[in-house]
Formats: structure tokens, C-alpha cells, sequence
């Protein structure tokens, strides 16, 4: 499995061949609370690098949930939408998101390590 | 405009608040425990609220005072007994209301806790109402704490012994550490509850010794849970200039002595609404499954004719699933009609339900 990487929009994302696992950081399960309600992108979809694919809501708000790269939506993670707390106890964990083919790896360029993730997530917070 | 701090600024941080702009003031919306924690604690033990950013408007007068105030509120305030309070509004002309109310007969004169937003307006208003036949003061000399859940009663009565007398919706005078404290047992949960008007000053250190005896702050965020699982309005959501009483279904509000003279501002277009009804009433609201329905989100019939808004919307954590409070035309506002809510640009089915969502009693006498 490749080295976790992370978008500006608080995404993780790792790949395995050409499977993409995607996912929310700790750090926007913190900002977010307790996470209350998830929807996730229908299986079989095409999403695009940095487009919609999916919701969370906490007890305050609605967000959206961005891909950080473009394929076709091949699993979703039940367990989240049944019970969305699970988010909040294991986020870059069994809290995956979804799972995606991807259609061109270069896109994993773009995005930070961890060290550049937590560097700019500490600065966003602030 | 400068934001402003209540007396337990200092204390909301140390106890890791998050806070948010509320009405002008810095308030904690959570702290670390998070909402559904705090939610949980209030309704199985005790919560602490600091509402000090609520108005406590003190009026004195003689007995001209309670006539010039019948004039405005729809409440039959020469039968008021001392120390009693009731739920009110502050309405124009055509029964909108610019404020909803707790008014509580004091020696002398009342005791009248205003929205936070709304308070400086209130005043105005009230001002220019009464001239400067009697004595207002909007006092931010003190502070406003409640506490809320079973627990609370036991956790005050240790503080201030004899406040576990008092019965729902009335308050007294108590003295403790050398001041004289205002409580009233009342709330804003759903939970058996005080709120206590204390100088500023002296209010850190008595909100430190009620989490010492077990009690826990809790934030705006689980304060607006609880009230919308009690099926309680929030001004500015369920309540403004543009809803009247009645079609916010809180008609039990309303005197009935008073209906049929009127005589009090707004009372022709209530009577007319209570003969005749309003056209849309504020009902409870579950969706299906568990899909969270927004203030502002769109309320539909199944032949697509938008009926209605919801007002307020979020996740219930005693009920454990999404509730909502809206408004909807008078022909869908029967129990268990069948709805559809417009949610990221798809319809969801969604049920009109009896308020509240969660109920506990209240403590009525105590003897």
C-alpha cells in the first residue's frame, strides 16, 4: 500500500494497484464534532478530482465531502452510514469512506505528505 | 463593534470551550466532551448554561405598572401572583413578535428575561411604551446561570438551601455568600431546572462550586438540542416579526381572560387567528431514516407544491434520530401526514409529529 496522502480539504487517501481508499482526517472529525449522518457516493459512479462525493453532518452543520482524485466509485463503507460515531472513534482507520479506480495516478502527485498535511492543518486551524 | 464576554469568559476557557459569536457576545458552543456528551449529561445529571447574554430587564412601579403592561402582553397579569412567572411575547400591531419572554412578578414591580438579540430593541420598545412613568433597568450588573437535569435540584439546594421548595415557573429572593440571589425554577430543556440572576462578580466562583458538587458546563450547541427535543422555540428560528403566537401553536400562551376584551397589542389579529386559525402552524417534523433536514430546508406535498419550511433541524441524541420543527399550511399540520422534505436537491419522506420529541415532567408541586 503507498504512502497516506492528504488534501486541502481534509481528505486521506491511500492506494493499493489502482484502488484508491479515501477517507476524513482526524483533524476534520475535531473540527466537524460528533458526526451524525453520512452519505456516500453511489457505487458504479464517476467522480472528479476535487468535485462532491458526499455529505457529513455533525449535530452543528452539513459538509461536504470532496475526492481528492477522479475515478469510478467501486465500494462504499456501510458501517459509516449505519452508524455514523464511528467516524469520530476511527477516522483514517475502519472509517473509510469510499473506494475508488483511479484513472490517472498523477493526480496523487498533487497532494501532501503527512508532515506537509499536519503543517498545514495546524495553520488552517489557527 | 467590540465582542462582549460574560462574567464566566475566563472559566468557559479554561474548561477548553469552543466558542462562537452569539448575539454579539463570545460564547462557548461546546467544550472538549463535545454535544451529544454534554447533551447526554444534562438529561441524566446536571448541566450548567451560562445564558448571562440574556436581558434582565427589572421594572418597578405601582399599580398603574401591571395596567400599562397589560396593554402589551397577552397575559392577565392583576391575577399574577408574587413571585409567579409566565411565558409571553413582545408583539406589533399585527401580532408578530419582536421577542419572546419570561415575565416574572417581583415585589414592586417584574422581572422580564429577554432574548439575547433582542434585548437593547425590547428595551427600546418597552421604553417608548411606558414613558418614564416607572423605574427599567436593564441590568448587565448580573449574570444568568442555568442549571438543567434531575440532578440539578440536590446540586443548588446544597448551595442555596430551599430553592428544592420552589415550585415550576416560580422563583424568589434567596440570600447566599453575602448577596441576594434571584432563582427561578424554570428552563430550556425539557429538564427539571433553575436559573439563577447573581451579581457579576460573585458568578465565577458559584458556577466553580456547582461543578464541584458534580455539575458540568455545557455549551450553546447541546442547548439547542435539548430545547428542540423539549419542542421549545429559539427566536430567530421558530419565532419573528413575521409569525404570530397563534401560528406558532403556542396559543396556551395567551391568557384566555384577555380574549375576550383584548385590549393588548396584536390582540385583533389574535383573536381573529384563534376564531378563524392561520393558515401555516408550527408542527413537529421527523424525517425518515436518518437524513437531518436544515433550517430553511423546503417542505413539499407529494403533487410537488412546496407547503411549508422548517426552522430548525438537527440530530435529537435522547431520541436518538434526526428531528425538525417547521411550518407548514394548516391542511398538512394533522399528525402523521406524510411530507417530503428537499434535501441537496432530492426529496426525502418525513412525518408531522406531536411535540416534543422527549419528555420528562416537570416538577410541579413539591409537597
Amino acid at each position: 500500500m503507498s504512502e497516506v496522502k492528504f488534501s486541502k480539504e481534509h481528505e486521506w487517501i491511500t492506494l493499493e494497484g489502482d484502488v484508491a481508499t479515501i477517507g476524513i482526517t482526524k483533524h476534520a472529525t475535531e473540527m466537524l464534532g460528533d458526526i451524525v449522518f453520512a452519505e456516500l457516493p453511489e457505487k458504479g459512479s464517476n467522480v472528479e478530482k476535487d468535485g462532491t462525493a458526499g455529505v457529513v453532518e455533525s449535530t452543528k452543520a452539513a459538509s461536504d465531502v470532496y475526492t481528492p482524485v477522479s475515478g469510478e466509485v467501486v465500494d462504499t463503507n456501510q458501517a459509516i452510514v449505519d452508524d455514523p460515531s464511528k467516524i469520530n472513534e476511527d477516522p483514517e482507520g475502519s472509517a473509510w469512506f469510499f473506494k475508488l479506480k483511479m484513472k490517472d495516478q498523477s493526480e496523487m502527485d498533487s497532494l501532501m505528505n503527512k508532515e506537509e498535511y499536519d503543517k498545514f492543518a495546524k495553520e488552517s486551524a489557527s | 463593534m467590540e465582542i462582549k464576554k460574560t462574567s464566566l469568559n475566563k472559566l468557559h476557557q479554561s474548561n477548553n470551550a469552543k466558542f462562537v459569536e452569539f448575539a454579539g457576545y463570545e460564547m462557548p458552543i461546546q467544550y472538549s466532551k463535545g454535544i451529544i456528551e454534554e447533551h447526554k449529561f444534562t438529561r441524566s445529571h446536571s448541566g450548567i448554561f451560562d445564558v448571562s447574554h440574556m436581558g434582565q430587564l427589572f421594572i418597578y412601579g405601582d399599580e398603574s405598572l401591571t395596567e400599562e403592561l397589560e396593554k402589551i402582553f397577552p397575559l392577565d397579569l392583576k391575577n399574577l401572583k408574587l413571585n409567579c412567572s409566565k411565558y409571553s411575547f413582545l408583539m406589533n400591531e399585527d401580532a408578530g413578535i419582536y421577542d419572546d419572554l419570561i415575565i416574572t412578578k417581583i415585589e414592586q414591580g417584574y422581572l422580564i428575561i429577554l432574548n439575547a438579540a433582542c434585548k437593547d430593541k425590547d428595551f427600546e420598545i418597552l421604553s417608548n411604551l411606558l414613558g418614564s412613568k416607572f423605574k427599567m433597568n436593564l441590568d448587565n450588573h448580573r449574570s444568568l446561570i442555568a442549571i438543567q437535569g434531575p440532578k440539578s435540584v440536590e446540586i443548588l439546594n446544597s448551595i442555596i438551601n430551599g430553592v428544592d421548595q420552589l415550585n415550576f415557573m416560580t422563583g424568589n429572593w434567596f440570600d447566599s455568600d453575602n448577596q441576594k440571589l434571584f432563582v427561578t425554577r424554570s428552563g430550556y430543556t425539557g429538564e427539571d431546572g433553575f436559573e439563577i440572576s447573581i451579581s457579576n462578580d460573585k458568578a465565577e466562583k458559584f458556577v466553580e462550586n456547582l461543578i464541584e458538587k458534580g455539575a458540568q458546563l455545557i455549551g450553546l450547541g447541546a442547548r439547542d438540542t435539548l430545547r428542540l427535543e423539549a419542542g421549545l422555540c429559539l427566536y430567530g428560528h421558530e419565532l419573528n416579526i413575521n409569525k404570530t403566537p397563534v401560528e406558532a401553536n403556542l396559543r396556551w400562551a395567551i391568557s384566555k381572560s384577555r380574549l375576550s376584551n383584548g385590549g393588548f397589542i396584536g390582540s385583533k389579529k389574535i383573536m381573529n387567528q384563534m376564531q378563524d386559525g392561520a393558515s401555516q402552524i408550527r408542527v413537529g417534523i421527523k424525517p425518515e431514516g436518518r437524513l437531518i433536514a436544515r433550517e430553511k430546508t423546503k417542505i413539499f406535498d407529494d403533487t410537488d407544491t412546496q407547503i411549508g419550511e422548517i426552522t430548525s433541524g438537527t440530530f435529537g441524541p435522547s431520541v436518538n434520530g434526526p428531528i425538525a420543527m417547521g411550518y407548514v399550511n394548516k391542511d398538512f399540520s394533522k399528525i402523521d401526514t406524510k411530507i417530503l422534505l428537499e434535501v441537496r436537491g432530492k426529496k426525502h419522506p418525513a412525518n408531522v409529529c406531536a411535540l416534543p420529541f422527549y419528555k420528562k415532567n416537570y416538577v410541579k408541586g413539591v409537597n
